[in-house]
């Protein structure tokens, strides 16, 4: 029930929105259906070209789940090296900033020479893009620990590692979920530009074709299924928090006396 | 491995558990440098329980993390049996429940979880917290958080405890209750126990002798024996004394 009241308000606000868009596309007459197509041929289009739909979706989703896992491993490892070794850090750090500002407009087609058009070179993309915010986040929640606590590991004697895989590690695993979400919008975008810039199928790939086609509402149906799916994998990655950290997710729980 | 130490005699000449002698700390700040310690001495015999009192500030945390070897003293000199802290703030694990919180330190030193969990189950039953086994610490009382957190210091299995104004986040009512809870189990598990407060009664109420501190730049300026039999009420006229000489020693008009 608390479920439904809770989903009440996004459900309205975009029931609005599609309102507001159904009625400025009407007023401004059919022929701008072709910059904006109006909701209603975007749900047709849904619904006609559902099994390309589907298809495409699979493979760009294939993209994204499997980038954003390969991004989330390397990243928690890539966190874990520069923790240990403050030389690593300052050596990469601005390495791996400067390759956040390589537009994936540039890399793709090299990526795409070297790799084909096959999942490879999409995989790369999304790994690239999701990396950093994972290592961000990472880093971030390692570096957090109470320095009181780490005395306290020191008195018990604890070696280096064992500090690290009894308090560091767990206590940054909220921090890597954090960041596994934040490059969840960006995977997707990173796919999608991975498909137009060299692909034959994906979603990308048919908002590329659709357009020249003045197939608008198909491309525009592409982009609510990337939306959804981008939603859907934000609640998977909060649910899968939940579930594999109940501790961190505490508050409101009755409190014994 | 947690057993207390082999028995030692507590006469005078008995060589102390903690040493320190003429220490000197000072900390480098942007605002220039701050001396924590000028020339503090303490020493303390087996088994004894030292109680520290000074105002906020007058480097009492310093000198617990000199016993334990966290710091180094830039004059003077410590010596210190193996020293096990606990913290102010309890720092229990959020994601470990009771018992596993309280045998951290066996598992920090290579015991698995069960060997860690059957060390730690007596002593939570002694503490009366057996059915919060795997409870974890959100759902614990703050009085409950303070002695799991005392456990997992004990388990560490050092000779002395170094115990940092560990009532102070409590409120007061829980505070007097864990104080004569502390002072019961230091009675049948005796240890030598530095106990670092602001709380002059806490001191008077626990300690064998009790350390009065100067202001920043800290050292000695009275040392109290408390002889009292315990358990020692607050209000006993004779405890109410020590309380006015060690608020004397702090120069707070009482």
């Amino acid at each position: 029930m608390s479920r439904v009241r809770q989903a009440l308000p996004a459900a309205l606000l975009i029931a609005g929105l599609i309102g507001i868009w159904e009625l400025y596309v009407d007023l401004h007459g059919s022929s701008f259906f072709l910059i904006l197509p109006p909701p209603h041929q975007v749900a047709r289009a849904l619904f006609d070209d559902r099994s390309l739909l589907w298809r495409s979706f699979l493979v760009t989703a294939e993209e994204v789940l499997l980038g954003i896992l390969v991004a989330t491993a390397f990243g928690a490892l890539f966190s874990v090296a520069i923790h240990f070794s403050p030389t690593l850090r300052r050596a990469v750090y601005p390495l791996l900033v400067a390759s956040q500002a390589v537009p994936v407009v540039v890399l793709a087609p090299i990526l795409t020479f070297w790799l084909g058009f096959g999942l490879l070179p999409k995989l790369v993309v999304v790994t690239i893009v999701s990396f950093f915010s994972i290592v961000v986040a990472t880093t971030a929640g390692l570096a957090a620990v109470d320095p009181d606590l780490l005395k306290l590991m020191r008195t018990f004697d604890a070696p280096r590692l064992r500090t690290f895989w009894h308090v560091e590690l767990p206590s940054a695993l909220p921090s890597v979920f954090s960041g596994a979400k934040i490059a969840v919008a960006v995977s997707v975008i990173g796919a999608v530009l991975a498909e137009y810039l060299g692909s034959n199928s994906g979603l990308g790939y048919v908002i590329l074709v659709s357009e020249p086609q003045l197939l608008v509402a198909r491309g525009v149906a592409a982009v609510v299924i990337l939306s959804l799916f981008a939603i859907a994998l934000f609640s998977l990655l909060s649910l899968a928090e939940r579930l594999a950290l109940p501790w961190a997710y505490r508050t409101r729980d009755a409190v014994p006396s | 491995m947690i057993e207390a130490p082999p028995e030692e005699p507590r006469e005078l000449n008995a060589a102390d558990a903690v040493r320190v002698q003429l220490v000197s700390r000072t900390f480098r700040t942007k605002r220039g440098p701050i001396q924590a310690l000028a020339n503090m001495s303490l020493r303390a015999a087996p088994r004894e329980i030292v109680a520290v009192v000074g105002p906020s500030g007058c480097g009492k945390t310093t000198l617990l993390e000199l016993i334990c070897r966290l710091q180094r003293p830039d004059a003077g000199t410590v010596n210190a049996a193996p020293a096990a802290l606990m913290p102010q703030r309890d720092l229990l694990l959020p994601w470990l429940s009771a018992i596993d919180n309280a045998g951290l330190a066996l598992r920090t030193r290579g015991a698995s979880r069960e060997e860690a969990r059957a060390a730690a189950a007596p002593w939570l039953e002694r503490f009366g917290l057996a059915q919060f086994e795997r409870t974890r610490p959100a759902e614990l009382s703050g009085g409950m958080r303070q002695r799991i957190s005392f456990l997992r210091t004990l388990l560490a299995g050092k000779p002395v405890l170094a115990l940092d104004e560990p009532f102070a986040s409590l409120d007061a009512i829980t505070r007097q209750d864990m104080q004569g809870w502390l002072a019961r189990v230091l009675e049948s598990e005796p240890r030598t126990v530095i106990l670092v407060t602001h709380d002059v009664e806490e001191a008077v109420v626990l300690g064998d002798r009790v350390v009065v501190m100067s202001p920043r730049p800290g050292h000695t300026v009275t040392e109290i024996d408390v002889t009292l039999a315990r358990p020692r009420k607050r209000t006993d006229p004779s405890v109410v004394e020590l309380r006015e000489r060690a608020l004397a020693g702090l120069g707070v008009d009482a």
